[in-house]
């Protein structure tokens, strides 16, 4: 539509650099998940917490590189949305974990 | 070839269902035979199928809305007359296997397919006029999110004559719903009439999410949008986010049942509460996506009919975004029984008490809206304070449900089912049938009938009452929901009531239709007719243009500088069309068969994939993929109305008018 006020597309759709490092680096990550995990090489509890270190990286560069988080004219509205992602997200993250851990204690079904 | 289907999935043995596929055939057979013996063919195909203009959409939702309303009406009045028959021995006259599946079709179907339809075809309607845009953001997406809900309808209604429906309610539970319990088809079709409807969903909330936030006409602010806006940006968001969660959850029992996996099951590790868990992180979320559009609905009636602003804009904003956060923390409230301890429910019943009282500051708005209003009792304004006096009664019964002690003496009683009636008939339909009634001669260009619309309301209510108000107290006396027969003396007498509720239900519904037939016989009517666009004295934008709309909405956009725009606009002698001004080319989308394509290949992967007939469900996704990948390739998608024929149209609505006014 041709509102003045609302034609607007600021946002930064990266460069080809921009996506292949992002590749790169997600395909580096997922690599070394899978290689910790298959080769053994560490206790279960090493493995976990490894592999969770790896996901939020990976979960960041997602977001930088292929999200364009907190880049362009329309960071301010990508960034609400992500905010509310995420609270959203956790809500029910930490809801279920609260609700099922709680249920299965008191059913003694775990 | 054909996977599990053979002639032996027709269910040629149940004689209510070979009556009502002849029913059906007769019926079809008659409407394909009228528009092919008129030629309609084609008119049908340009102007309505392959439309992309919201206006049209949304007549076509409301129209699935009142088709799945018959359906889920039927159910509805089956259920009453089996249980007023099928006590003391008597077996009634739908066997358990039957039984169970018109439970479960007739939620899935009210919920799915009634509400959601109807409510995406107000969303339609009147967002994009309320804003002063020209259409949505996604003209496209609208064409293809309406085709999926009408397939994934189409689905759940060809389990009624090939094979059978979910036997297994209207969340489809595990266990029961896993392959172990419910090996036939019905949960199958369940569940792809849940994915297939859920896409389009998904995709209206994006779509109106997009269109107000970036198409608002210069000068609305935020804290100058009309409330049924902002009640449909909610409630976009709230699709937006939990309808994923209904689709994982979903999708997970499909791979329980599909792949023999264990997310679910019983044994394998799986764990059947998950899935209440996430069902209802979406369920509850869902009753607010249905009910906050309702509240808008009355919140631009009430004002309309009481000739005052709406009592507490403000406030009715901020309640509506408050209602909309706190509806993501309550959803235990639907199984406090599963065994979660005191921390968990306690924390869940307060937050669901917490929030009647940002619903309790709307009523009261709504309330002192009228307080010294010059109220018109219009047949809108029936549904409207109907409304407020059944949902504050089903508001107080959730909130007797909300403490969990209660709770479990409740819980799946029939107690629970009056409840959520109270306040999804009562909130709900009240709501979308008042906002139909209400926009009806904006969207057609004459007034619906009103002395059938009174007629209806009173069958709604009075019928409501005594359909669901035995239902209280049979939840006291025990009785749970979803039972086939029973024995109990004193349950019978009000199953007795209650039937004789859902005849009068069944009253109001066919004064409903009758409403919508005289209104269309006597359209001509000159106290019908409305070509001033403003029938009502309305206080937003859309009352501003023609009725029915331009294909192109608006001549001029509008620019605003208040709440209320039109009405400022009338107390100022502005000239809100700006007749006789300078018009410019417009630049609007153009028509596409692909949402109808999408759709058809959509409907055979469904139904092949139900019947495991797995070559026909590979052609359907290749299908759906290749039809919007072609769509996104597409770059003639666009054209412009030039300046003189906006000119006509624009000159000859003047005429139009003078012509009226001279009278």
């Amino acid at each position: 539509m041709s509102n003045p006020n609302t034609s607007s597309s600021g946002e930064s759709h990266g460069s080809v650099s921009s996506y292949l490092i992002g590749f790169v680096l997600a395909v580096i990550l997922t690599v070394l998940s899978f290689g910790v995990v298959m080769s053994h090489s560490l206790a279960p509890t090493g493995t976990l917490a490894v592999l969770s270190v790896l996901a939020l990286v990976q979960v960041l560069v997602h977001l930088h590189y292929f999200l364009h988080m907190g880049s362009g004219s329309e960071a301010r509205w990508n960034n609400i949305a992500f905010v509310f992602t995420v609270a959203f997200v956790s809500i029910l993250i930490v809801g279920t974990v609260f609700i099922m851990a709680n249920t299965s204690m008191n059913m003694m079904s775990r | 070839m054909l996977g599990r289907l053979s002639l032996s999935a027709i269910p040629l043995d149940v004689p209510i269902l070979v009556g009502t596929f002849i029913g059906v055939l007769i019926v079809g057979v008659a409407v394909l035979g009228l528009i092919t013996y008129y030629g309609k063919w084609g008119y049908l195909w340009k102007e309505w199928f392959t439309s992309v203009d919201h206006k049209r959409l949304a007549v076509m939702y409301i129209v699935l809305a009142l088709v799945a309303l018959a359906r889920g009406f039927a159910d509805a009045i089956m259920m009453r007359t089996q249980l007023a028959l099928a006590y003391a021995g008597n077996p009634g006259y739908l066997p358990p296997h039957h039984y169970d599946q018109i439970f479960s079709a007739h939620g899935t179907i009210m919920i799915f397919f009634l509400a959601m339809a109807f409510m995406t075809g107000l969303f339609n309607f009147i967002v994009p006029l309320q804003i002063g845009a020209r259409d949505v953001a996604y003209p496209f997406l609208n064409n293809l999110s309406f085709w999926m809900t009408a397939v994934a309808f189409m689905l759940v209604n060809v389990s009624l004559f090939i094979g059978e429906f979910s036997q297994c309610g209207w969340l489809a539970y595990p266990p029961l719903s896993e392959m172990q319990f419910s090996p036939g088809v019905g949960v199958d079709y369940y569940i792809w009439a849940i994915q297939i409807s859920g896409v389009g969903t998904l995709l209206t909330g994006v779509n109106f999410f997009v269109t107000i936030v970036k198409m608002r006409a210069p000068g609305m602010s935020w804290l100058k949008m009309p409330v049924f806006t902002w009640t449909a940006f909610c409630s976009s968001i709230l699709i937006m986010a939990t309808f994923p969660v209904l689709t994982v959850a979903v999708a997970l029992l499909g791979l329980d049942r599909y792949f023999g996996m264990h997310f679910f099951t019983n044994d394998g590790g799986g764990n059947q509460m998950l899935y209440l868990n996430l069902i209802w992180a979406w369920g509850h979320p869902e009753v607010y996506i249905l009910v906050l559009p309702a509240f808008g609905v009355f919140s631009e009636v009430v004002p309309a009919f009481s000739g005052k602003p709406l009592f507490g804009y403000k406030t009715m904003v901020y309640a509506t975004c408050s209602i909309m956060v706190l509806s993501f923390l309550v959803w235990v409230h639907h199984f406090f029984t599963m065994g979660a301890g005191p921390d968990v429910n306690a924390f869940f019943g307060i937050a669901t008490m917490i929030i009647s009282i940002p619903t309790g500051v709307k009523l009261f708005n709504w309330l002192f809206t009228m307080y010294k209003g010059r109220i018109q009792y219009h047949a809108c304004m029936y549904w409207a304070v109907g409304f407020m006096v059944v949902f504050t009664i089903g508001g107080m019964t959730g909130v007797m449900m909300a403490i969990p002690g209660s709770d479990f003496v409740l819980h799946n009683s029939l107690f629970l089912i009056a409840h959520f009636h109270n306040v999804i008939i009562g909130g709900v339909y009240f709501g979308y049938v008042c906002g139909m009634n209400f926009w009806a001669p904006k969207v057609l260009g004459f007034k619906m009938n009103e002395a059938w619309g009174i007629r209806a309301f009173w069958f709604w209510l009075v019928g409501f009452f005594f359909a669901f108000m035995p239902l209280y107290v049979l939840g006291f006396e025990g009785m749970t929901r979803r039972i086939n027969h029973y024995d109990n003396p004193a349950w019978h007498p009000w199953m007795l009531i209650a039937e004789v509720g859902a005849v009068l239900i069944l009253f109001g519904v066919v004064c409903q239709l009758m409403q919508i037939f005289v209104s269309i016989r006597d359209c001509n009517k000159p106290e019908n007719r409305d070509f001033t666009g403003d029938p009502w004295n309305g206080r937003t934008l859309e009352w501003s243009t023609s009725s029915p709309p331009p294909v192109y909405n608006y001549a001029i956009v509008p620019h605003v500088s208040t709440l209320d725009a039109f009405t400022h606009d009338k107390e100022n002698g502005i000239d809100t069309r700006q007749a006789g001004g300078q018009y410019e080319a417009i630049h609007m989308p153009k028509n596409t068969a692909s949402g109808i394509c999408a759709g058809a290949f959509a409907l055979i992967f469904g139904f092949a994939a139900v019947w495991y007939i797995w070559w026909l469900a590979a052609i359907g996704l290749v299908g759906v993929i290749a039809t919007v990948i072609a769509r996104s390739a597409n770059k003639d998608i666009d054209y412009y109305i030039p300046a003189e024929e906006v000119a006509r149209i624009e000159n000859e609505h003047t005429r139009k008018l003078m012509a009226q006014a001279a009278e």
